[in-house]
């Protein structure tokens, strides 16, 4: 499973969110996901990818955003492949 | 002066989670005192406490339930439950107001906090809701969000007297015009093994009956040994009276007086003549004399000395007229709700006068010569010409509250 595909499936399982709208391009703000529920998603990310976020603010605006990031921590804090998700 | 009407109760508690449930199991000496459900790995202890039993949380999402604590949980679902018996139509947003209590807020989230960074790992991190989650005035901004409702939020903390004096301010607030209509009440989900130990090193809760553990608390009873720890959430409507005419609103009582005093004696131990001042003010605020009260509930904790001097601020200010008066706590049942127990007694005291019935102190099993008046002991009593109920509650730090509801004409 891609990184997106996770983190489709957890925004789908958090949010209650239509599979279908949840697109890469889609934007946090079109899924009414705001700021703070943003960041507590970003945590439950690090727990399911085990990795660290930076404490400084990252820029993310779509779902995309968050895939990237993600497999940019990954890819920082364990060396591996970007886009395999641990299981 | 204006005048403020209830209209609408939403509960939820260990003896149910809902009005009816609730009131019908009190009335039925049913318990809700049982063995902890949650074992703690750090210390097996069986704690004795009354729980909230499972509910459902259809329409939230997992995410918005990460980060809701348990404390402000209850206290949506009950303002809810509040608003549809109310049948509650806001006439003006910018007066409808959120007045509500709490002791511990969000205590839970608190202690997992605290266990994630202080006992799983120092460098650990902790949900970046956790100081919305665990702030003292997340339910009632909550609240105030859930309805829309623009008007005076706020919080106190007052311990065990919290709720009940988030009503009595409610009410002044109405009366001087501040708001048109409040949701008022309080919650508090404290059962963690932190403030169990806490509460435990006191010395103030119920030495478990191996045999019956549900009866273990027993206030009034010579055999008393203090309460056990609950948790809930209860929510009054609340209106100015012509608001709820307009709208035709169901008037359950009015909400009469309020009295509220500080001992300044001792931080724990009580202090009859700073009840019987609070019962007095609750009661000329009410333009009510003692015979006039048709029942009582009682703060009633169950302790050694908290019981008698209770009973003897009730002697102070009833004189004679003390024996005659129905008292009962209901702490026996429902557990101490800590922040929530002001408001949940409050109703429970509404409930007897719109029902005509009293719900009984249980597990009375033996009289205390130093606690005798009459406490309804064991079994409710039909009671159906009530006029006036009094709720009182007294919280460590010696503040006091008292509120009195009159039956509506």
């Amino acid at each position: 499973m891609s990184t997106f595909d996770t983190v489709r499936e957890m925004l789908v399982d958090q949010f209650q969110l239509d599979p279908a709208i949840v697109t890469p391009e889609a934007g946090l703000e079109e899924l009414k996901i705001d700021s703070l529920s943003a960041i507590e998603f970003m945590f439950l990310l690090e727990e399911k990818f085990n990795v660290n976020a930076p404490m400084e603010r990252v820029d993310i605006k779509t779902v995309s955003d968050i895939a990237k990031e993600i497999d940019r921590l990954i890819a920082e804090q364990h060396g591996e492949k970007a886009g395999e998700a641990p299981a | 002066m204006r005048r403020v009407v209830v209209t609408g109760l939403g509960v939820m508690s260990p003896v149910g989670n809902d009005v009816t449930t609730f009131f019908d199991n009190l009335v039925a000496a049913r318990s809700g005192v049982a063995r902890h459900s949650r074992v703690y790995a750090e210390d097996p202890t069986p704690w004795l406490t009354a729980e909230v039993p499972a509910f459902s949380t259809e329409g939230f999402t997992k995410m918005r339930l990460g980060t809701l604590d348990r404390t402000t949980l209850l206290a949506l679902l009950t303002a809810r439950q509040a608003v549809a018996d109310a049948k509650f139509v806001a006439a003006d947003k910018n007066l409808t107001g959120v007045y509500w209590g709490t002791g511990l807020g969000g205590a839970s989230t608190m202690e997992d906090s605290y266990r994630q960074c202080l006992v799983n790992s120092a460098t650990a991190r902790v949900k970046p809701a956790t100081v919305v989650m665990t702030m003292n005035n997340a339910a009632a901004s909550e609240i105030s969000l859930d309805f829309g409702l623009t008007g005076q939020t706020y919080t106190y903390s007052v311990a065990c007297s919290s709720s009940a004096i988030a009503i009595g301010e409610a009410l002044r607030a109405i009366r001087a015009g501040y708001c048109d209509c409040v949701i008022a009440g309080g919650a508090d989900a404290l059962l963690t093994l932190g403030s169990l130990k806490a509460w435990q090193a006191l010395q103030t809760l119920a030495r478990e009956d191996k045999d019956n553990p549900a009866t273990s608390c027993r206030p009034f009873s010579a055999d008393r040994s203090g309460f056990v720890l609950g948790e809930g959430a209860g929510a009054i409507v609340i209106e100015e009276l012509e608001h709820a005419k307009r709208r035709g609103a169901t008037i359950f009582a009015e909400l009469a007086g309020f009295g509220s005093t500080s001992d300044a004696s001792h931080i724990t131990k009580p202090s009859a003549p700073g009840q019987a001042r609070a019962i007095n003010m609750a009661l000329s605020d009410a333009g009510i004399a003692p015979q006039d009260v048709g029942y009582i509930n009682a703060h009633g904790t169950a302790t050694a000395v908290g019981d008698v001097i209770e009973s003897d601020a009730i002697k102070a200010v009833f004189g004679d007229a003390a024996k005659q008066v129905p008292i009962s706590s209901t702490k026996a049942l429902h557990g101490h709700l800590m922040g929530a127990t002001g408001v949940v007694e409050f109703i429970v005291a509404i409930l007897a006068m719109h029902h005509g019935v009293i719900p009984p102190t249980a597990h009375l099993f033996s009289p205390d010569p130093a606690c005798d008046l009459d406490y309804v002991p064991n079994i409710a009593r039909p009671a159906n010409n009530i006029n006036a109920v009094l709720s009182n509650s007294f919280a460590f730090g010696g503040n006091n509250a008292v509120l009195i509801a009159k039956r509506f004409a």
